[in-house]
């Protein structure tokens, strides 16, 4: 019974997340066609051993040279890694001192406090983002609110730069970032600040070399948890950035849906992905690391 | 609670609710203009009513999501069961990333990953395929709420109840299930909510005749801001709402649906 | 000798339950005060207040002569040692106990370790984490800790609380040893009345919010204030009565077991209800001369415990009195006995 239990989600995910990794894997080598399916070669199961042999011949190296090759792929995945790198650093920074206050808030306030950080998450994001619009373009509320207090004589351009993209992450992954924080400055023993308090420190030093150290878990996690989907990020570079902001989850969409170049996409789904494992397995490594320095 | 973390919380909550709030406050604007008021006014509400397109959209995304979050609950049910109870089996260790790689994934890997399969199948792209999709997508989010209930589950009370003569189906009909039913709710409610927001993943598998309210949105909000879409991101904000909330009732803990994400 | 530690109506209210209540003491310098009192007695709550982490809703503290009520407490010159330990699990031993000594130099403060350390005995662990110490091991780091910045007053928190039995009465004697070597005031919170009576020059016993009385622990085991202190020091008989009238230091208490003498410096008026506190091992079977008081009864039960006999007497008018023999005092259920007591052994108080 108990050894049964798996079978079913087993199949599923072999066949649903396993399998699509796999044929995207193939087809990233494969060769971009006029034909349905758009790309060659096409295994033909009739051909039996020979059919492989011409199958595996026909898969090549090239796509990969082509985003080696085109500094448009290049500067797409670095400008990828930069957003959602600065986007994680801001993330950090404006997330830790909520989340610290969240876990010191009242603790019969404290189940409303996180519902209300929950329900943004879990609306909408296209809407989320698409609300932003109306507040950054020229003749929207940002500008109307910052000219009416007198700050800027003409409206800032902001939509369509490179700063709408950054407050849009900012916007949208804060809760991933102050959730699993949270959660860990919520287990917290409060004690231990009361310590370092008792020792002599300040509020500020109790935080720096007591609060902050003993969240790093969450802080870890967090930053993993808004890094890996920002790399890959789609909807808000697609409305809030401009024609020439370069993130790989554009480049690829625009690919398949413009450009009809199944392949291309493909290769640059395997990129993104190398690019995203790259950083995790990084932060496992020095977490492990320090974990053992620690012992 | 100190002046400081006071000011942080109100700051962090104003940031994000503020553009949530403008979209409500805007879609009662008699004006077509999406940034002057024009005075309140419910027209869009009426323009939206009559939006035929925007109303078959939305049917197909409450369709695709009821189908998806009840495939994804039974699977993902299985599947936190089978990381809880069954120990040590073989691949154990692939099946965990597997659970748990569609979570992270980025939506467009997911998106054309399936698509391409579905190609490779020769199966047609329409509400199966998204239906699929969906259900995948969902399925890890429900293993790590159910997990965490399973988890904080008291063993003994299956080994009570199979100590008073049970057997495995029945004690699992009659004791876990009844006490995890909460979490099912809401992890029901959450893969149900995820595939009524997503957007990506939908543009890839679906086809002609599928398309899903985030859909329709995108090719509305692309040509720009609309008061009609205001109206629809209200009543949509409104209902999720609503669905966070009662699985936040369902699981007693708010953070439940969340955390483990 | 101004006194060294003064709290001056203390107060501290939480909603609308006090916490502490209206708490005055004043404490000279070196002395170890244990703080005794049940669960949700305050006595937390007070070692809070002296330490700065509640700030008090009334009165006042005053330390060496010096107003600490409204200082932070990173700025006050205390230290507390706290239940949990509160050991920072990320930090090793030495850095923990080092954490306080941030304005000495280097070279001072690694000194300075190496002497706490070896204050408690646990040279060479410096470098250990905290959570590979047993749980003795890490009480004596916590109490290093606290007592790295040379505090004016150490406070701890239940310090024995998390120890086993055998190593609690171990560790009692080696922290009496190190207050005594260092001459610090220590404010010792307990809810064992024991652990109190073995630790402290003094005992306050506090009960809902108010410090019922202090004193030395002889003191308040022979002379309690009430029925709350008497019973929490140890098995105690209550006989009521009723207060005829007072002969100097002596009061004559009028009871259905007789009339009975007994020390009453706190009893009420004459004519006023009263109890007779009486501990079992005051006493005796020997025979009633002088001004000895005399109990009739009859042995209900017995108990043989080795060194001592505990016997249950059901007197004459029904109730029962518990009284702890020598071993050999042989007595058989049913036997009728007479108990006696000198007048100092029983102290009279307001019912």
């Amino acid at each position: 019974m108990k050894r049964l239990l798996p079978v079913a989600p087993y199949l599923w995910l072999a066949a649903f997340v396993l399998l699509p990794c796999l044929i995207t894997l193939k087809i990233s080598l494969s060769s971009p066609a006029t034909a349905q399916p758009p790309y060659l070669p096409v295994l033909d199961w009739s051909a039996g051993i020979d059919g492989w042999g011409a199958f595996l011949e026909a898969l090549d190296f090239a796509n990969f040279e082509t985003l080696a090759g085109d500094s448009l792929y290049r500067d797409a995945a670095l400008s990828s890694l930069l957003y959602a790198g600065m986007a994680t650093a801001i993330l950090v920074i404006l997330g830790t001192p909520v989340a610290h206050a969240l876990a010191r808030s009242p603790a019969r306030l404290q189940p409303l406090l996180v519902a209300l950080v929950i329900v943004p998450f879990w609306s909408s994001f296209l809407i989320r983002i698409y609300a932003w619009i109306a507040i950054l373009k020229p003749e929207g509320l940002l500008n109307a609110g910052l000219i009416w207090a007198g700050l800027i004589a003409r409206p800032l351009d902001i939509l369509n730069t490179p700063a709408a993209v950054m407050i849009g992450l900012t916007y949208a992954y804060l809760p991933f970032m102050v959730l699993p924080l949270y959660a860990v400055l919520s287990r917290l023993d409060p004690t231990l600040t009361e310590a370092a308090a008792d020792l002599g420190a300040s509020p500020a030093r109790a935080f720096w070399t007591v609060t902050l150290p003993l969240a790093r878990p969450g802080i870890v996690a967090g930053a993993l948890l808004c890094f890996i989907p920002m790399v890959g990020e789609f909807i808000i570079p697609d409305l809030l950035g401009g024609s020439d902001t370069l993130m790989l989850g554009r480049v690829l969409w625009s690919e398949f849906f413009s450009n009809r170049d199944w392949p291309l996409a493909s290769a640059v789904a395997v990129l993104l992905l190398v690019l995203i494992v790259g950083p995790i397995v990084l932060f496992r490594d020095a977490e492990r690391e320090r974990g053992e320095v620690g012992r | 609670m100190s002046p400081l973390n006071r000011i942080s919380l109100g700051l962090g909550l104003a940031f994000l609710y503020a553009p949530i709030a403008v979209l409500v406050v805007f879609s009662f604007n008699a004006s077509s203009l999406v940034t002057v008021w024009g005075g309140f006014s419910t027209r869009w509400y009426g323009v939206l009513v009559n939006d035929g397109p925007l109303i078959a959209a939305a049917l197909v995304s409450l369709k695709v999501a009821a189908l998806a979050a009840l495939v994804a609950t039974v699977l993902g049910t299985l599947a936190a069961l089978a990381l809880d109870r069954s120990g040590r089996f073989t691949g154990r260790g692939a099946f965990t990333g597997l659970v748990y790689a569609p979570m992270v994934m980025p939506e467009v890997i997911t998106g054309l990953s399936l698509l391409l399969l579905f190609v490779g199948l020769g199966l047609d792209r329409g509400l199966v395929t998204l239906i699929i999709a969906h259900a995948t997508l969902g399925l890890g989010f429900v293993a790590v709420v159910v997990g965490a209930r399973l988890k904080g589950l008291d063993r003994s009370l299956e080994e009570a109840a199979a100590d008073l003569g049970a057997g495995p189906l029945r004690v699992f009909a009659t004791v876990t299930l009844p006490l995890i039913a909460p979490s099912l709710a809401a992890a029901f409610l959450l893969a149900f909510t995820l595939s009524l927001d997503d957007l990506v993943i939908a543009s890839f598998v679906s086809g002609p005749g599928a398309t899903t309210l985030p859909m329709r949105l995108y090719s509305q909000v692309r040509l720009g801001v609309n008061p009609e879409i205001n109206a629809a991101s209200t009543l949509l904000v409104g209902g999720v709402t609503l669905v966070v909330l009662t699985a936040s009732f369902l699981t007693g803990r708010p953070s439940a649906g969340a955390q483990g994400t | 000798m101004a006194p060294f530690l003064t709290l001056e109506r203390l107060t501290k209210t939480f909603g609308t339950h006090d916490a502490v209540a209206d708490v005055s003491l004043d404490m000279p310098s070196g002395e170890i005060l244990c703080l005794l009192g049940p669960s949700g007695c305050g006595k937390s709550t007070l070692l809070r207040l002296i330490a700065g982490f509640e700030a008090p809703t009334g009165g006042s503290i005053h330390l060496d002569g010096t107003d600490l009520t409204g200082l932070a407490p990173h700025r006050r010159p205390v230290n507390m040692m706290f239940q949990s330990y509160a050991l920072f699990p990320h930090l090793s031993v030495a850095r923990n106990i080092g954490y306080g000594l941030k304005g000495l130099g280097r070279a001072a403060a690694s000194a300075r370790v190496d002497e706490l350390l070896r204050l408690v005995r646990l040279e060479g662990f410096g470098n250990r984490a905290p959570e590979t110490l047993s749980g003795g091991q890490r009480q004596r780091v916590a109490l290093a800790r606290a007592l790295a910045r040379e505090p004016k007053m150490l406070l701890l928190d239940e310090p024995l609380g998390a120890l086993d039995r055998g190593l609690r009465e171990q560790t009692q004697g080696e922290l009496r040893a190190i207050q005594r070597r260092l001459g610090t005031a220590f404010i010792i919170v307990t809810h064992d009345p024991s652990e109190a009576m073995a630790l402290a020059d003094r005992i306050g016993v506090m009960d809902k919010g108010r410090l019922v009385q202090i004193g030395r622990p002889e003191t308040l085991y022979e002379r309690p204030v009430n029925r709350f202190v008497a019973g929490l020091l140890g098995d105690v008989n209550l006989i009521p009565g009723t207060v005829r009238d007072a002969d100097g230091a002596l009061v004559r208490v009028e009871t259905a077991l007789g009339p009975v003498l007994a020390l009453g410096e706190g009893a009420p008026a004459a004519g006023a209800p009263a109890l007779v506190a009486l501990r079992p091992e005051r006493l005796s079977t020997s025979s009633a001369d002088g001004d000895r008081n005399a109990l009739d009864g009859h042995v209900e039960a017995s108990t043989y415990l080795g060194d001592r006999i505990r016997l249950q007497i059901r007197m004459v008018d029904g109730s029962t009195i518990r009284a702890t023999l020598p071993a050999g005092a042989g007595l058989a259920s049913g036997a009728p006995v007479r108990l006696s007591f000198a007048p100092d052994a029983a102290t009279v108080m307001a019912a």
